[in-house]
């Protein structure tokens, strides 16, 4: 083993690859050659670190300095300051926007302090590409542990203990799961890792992948050995080829120390795992239709009972649990259950890791107690609202998730109370929404989405989204009446109550909670044909603001209808029957003297 | 299996791109559920997937026709057209959506001359939406062949396509 002085992180998730990550890796690899560095100092490539807006993102270690927004031009001067000098580069340091404060260690800026990171406590940490690094972190202890110490049953018991319930989003109790399992009777069982994480605005699946995959791994063998299985599939998403590439080394590497394949540990349990590519499809994220896709066929749902654990893939008994559930299982097995109930509610045990975006300062993975109020994550780890404009919404829990106002703020994040208000924890999508966020325009946008992603199996999903969509449209052209909006919400609960999957069951969800928490902006389109945000485009006229034109002409030039007039230099009028609204104007304005209103 | 092409050339390079599969599918032999990677494995291959191709894969591997068909038209990710040399996907996640990503569809739909889903006529360009790259702290984002652009305007957007349309000049004129 190498010995170094210094380890430099430099994270290589999909946000700061993004920003450009890989260039700042090489320069900082030909600078330490450059300055014969390179056998003392050495560049650890990790996963995501969460922080993905501060990106680029480099740690060095052992001070466990954090430094951020780093540039390939950068680099040069880091070397020489941090690694040469010894001294801390105070430019390329966090600034912590409420006090102008620079903040040398990650641990105390305030976006991390108030974290709990149990499931990400190796993602940033390690380099995800290399088995050994996990295992020096107490990787594969935990499944020492079961082959050695546990009978199947104990392991179920342990996870039935912990309370650990399903991370994908409805919020089953995954011991009692497992049990069914593995009390079904047959030979052959499978266990499925759900990765198709297709929520928009959701990225903890891949980033747990891209940052951590052994732990992924090391979850489904210790589910494996708890009911029986020796197959098992991880359905990933196309579209992270990043998170199937290092499933796939970690794969291998687990195979090659003898933890994956035959006589696992030198026992007799044996396990292998196939990863398949998702072809996108969101549907295929409901376990259903995920097994078909798995089969190779179209990705469509049925109805259920007969369940999984009795009846699965090719007919046989089935576990399925997501990303993150499997990502909890290690660290319960190794720590007791006991260890993991002081985290969380008492229905909600343990943490939840949620992509935190939207207009919100700090945006990026951050994982938190069950039972946290929203406030917190939102004022505190996320620092507010950006530009300082008004709060207005939070969505969480993605197409089939809810949008909660002001007067839910201290509502507590755990699955009980986000159900009573109409929400659903869902698989972590935290969307921050501020006064510029039209709420019909936000019901229309998911609408769009889980039209498109409708299997077109049932009806009321298929032709029932179709028609809220229609509806929507409708009002956010100020058409319709108020009393539409009682047949809006009537359709809507009938489809809840109707439709054949979780997809239509919960699609309903965005009109239902926005209809409940912002009725006044609904009304407001129909009655006072007026989208208070400035969003809804047919609401809205174009208007040149006299004070800030200066007669540029560049407007009347692109207008494709001639509604713009006005002489060289003088202020410009636009004619709102003539105008399109196309926004060619506000484009080619250099002064930024057009808006909308 | 009714090959429409009169030139002898194509047909050869057919045949050629046969064997190509017919070794694409007997690596998946003996295994269950292989369709989908098959199709994946093929696409990847040929760039999309011609009715040839797919008529040819359901015959080597015994899966009807109408099967193979349904399961490529059920998802996203498989084509039947080919693509443009540069394929654009903008990102339609919520964060990218409350940060104006419909502006920017606008602005590269403008700038192409070309409508969601569709090709520019000289084949360099392709223009398609994804429900989420995963990038939502750089919203609103585009992919330009798995290179990602984040933070954007539209008139950075507009910008973006120029310095590709430069670079394919560039190329042209290095090939004469």
């Amino acid at each position: 083993m190498e010995l170094v002085r210094a380890h430099i992180l430099v994270c290589g998730g999909t946000g700061c690859t993004s920003s450009g990550s890989k260039a700042v890796q090489e320069a900082l690899h030909r600078e330490l050659k450059k300055q014969g560095l390179d056998k003392e100092v050495k560049i650890v490539e990790t996963g995501c670190h969460g922080f993905c807006e501060q990106g680029p993102l480099v740690i060095v270690y052992p001070e466990g300095t954090f430094y951020c927004q780093v540039q390939v031009e950068d680099i040069p001067e880091l070397v020489e300051e941090h690694l040469l000098k010894g001294r801390i580069l105070q430019r390329l340091l966090f600034t912590e926007p409420l006090t102008q404060e620079r903040v040398p260690h990650y641990k105390e800026i305030d976006f991390y302090r108030k974290q709990r990171r149990l499931v990400l406590r190796n993602c940033g940490y390690i380099d995800p590409e290399k088995i050994d690094e996990y295992i020096a972190r107490d990787g594969y202890v935990a499944l020492a542990k079961v082959l050695g110490e546990m009978t199947p049953e104990d392991v179920i018991e342990e996870i039935k203990a912990s309370g650990l319930r399903g991370r994908g989003g409805a919020g089953f109790p995954t011991g009692l799961k497992w049990g069914f399992a593995a009390q079904a009777p047959g030979e052959k069982k499978y266990v499925v890792c759900n990765a198709d994480e297709g929520d928009p605005g959701a990225f903890m699946d891949r980033s747990i992948l891209e940052g951590d995959p052994h732990c992924v791994l090391e979850g489904m063998l210790i589910g494996a050995y708890a009911i029986g299985s020796d197959e098992g599939y991880i359905y990933a998403r196309a579209e992270y080829p990043l998170a199937i590439k290092r499933l796939k080394i970690a794969l291998a590497q687990a195979r090659e120390l003898g933890l994956m394949g035959d006589n696992i540990l030198g026992t007799d349990f044996c396990f292998d795992l196939h990863i398949k590519e998702g072809a996108g499809a969101f549907v295929c994220g409901e376990e259903t239709a995920l097994m078909a896709s798995i089969e190779g066929q179209r990705g469509m749902p049925r109805s259920r009972p007969p369940f999984p654990a009795n009846s699965g893939l090719w007919g046989k008994p089935t576990n399925i649990n997501n990303v993150e559930t499997w990502a909890n299982v290690a660290n319960i097995i190794r720590n007791g259950a006991k260890w993991y109930g002081q985290f969380g509610t008492e229905k909600s045990k343990g943490t939840k890791v949620f992509a935190l975006t939207g207009k919100v300062k700090n945006t990026g993975l951050v994982e938190v107690p069950m039972g946290i109020p929203m406030r917190e994550i939102i004022y505190e780890i996320g620092d507010g609202i950006l530009g300082d404009k008004k709060f207005k919404a939070v969505q969480i829990g993605g197409p089939s998730g809810g949008c909660l106002s002001e007067g839910q703020l201290d509502l507590a994040v755990d699955y009980e109370s986000l159900g009573s208000a109409g929400a659903i924890m869902g698989s972590g999508g935290l969307v921050v929404m501020d006064e510029e966020t039209c709420m019909v325009d936000v019901a229309k946008f998911f609408l769009d989405f889980t039209r498109a992603e409708s299997c077109g199996k049932c009806t009321p999903c298929r032709e029932g989204i179709q028609r809220m969509r229609e509806m929507l449209q409708d009002f956010s052209e100020g058409k319709g009446s108020l009393e539409d909006l009682d047949k809006l919400e009537r359709l809507a609960q009938t489809i809840k109550d109707t439709a054949l999957c979780g997809l239509g069951q919960t699609a309903p969800n965005p009109v239902l909670t926005t209809l409940r928490y912002f009725r006044d902006e609904y009304e407001a389109h129909i009655r006072d044909k007026r989208c208070p945000a400035g969003v809804c485009r047919a609401l809205l006229t174009y208007y040149i603001v006299p004070e800030l034109c200066r007669g540029c002409t560049a407007c009347a030039r692109v207008c494709p209808t001639g509604a713009i007039t006005g002489k060289v230099k003088e202020p410009h009028v636009i004619d709102p029957e003539k105008c399109i609204k196309c926004g060619a104007c506000m484009e080619a304005c250099r002064f930024d003297s057009i808006i909308l209103k | 299996m009714n090959c429409s092409c009169t030139n002898g050339g194509e047909g050869e390079r057919r045949t050629a791109a046969q064997e190509n599969i017919a070794k694409i599918i007997g690596k998946f032999q003996g295994r269950q559920g292989t369709l989908i990677p098959i199709l994946q494995e093929v696409q990847e291959y040929l760039g999309y997937l011609p009715r040839w191709a797919l008529n040819f894969i359901a015959q080597q591997t015994g899966i009807r026709p109408a099967k193979v068909y349904g399961v490529v038209t059920f998802y996203t990710q498989f084509n039947l057209e080919p693509k443009g040399r540069y394929l654009i996907m903008i990102c339609q996640g919520t964060a990218c959506h409350v940060n104006g990503s419909a502006r920017i569809l606008e602005a590269l739909e403008d700038e192409l001359g070309i409508a969601e889903g569709e090709t520019t006529a000289d084949g360099n360009f392709t223009l398609e939406t994804v429900a989420c790259l995963g990038c939502c702290s750089l919203a609103p984002v585009i992919t330009i062949n798995g290179n990602t652009y984040g933070k954007l305007t539209p008139a950075k957007a507009r910008k973006i396509i120029s310095q590709y349309r430069s670079r394919i000049r560039e190329s042209k004129a290095e090939c004469i």
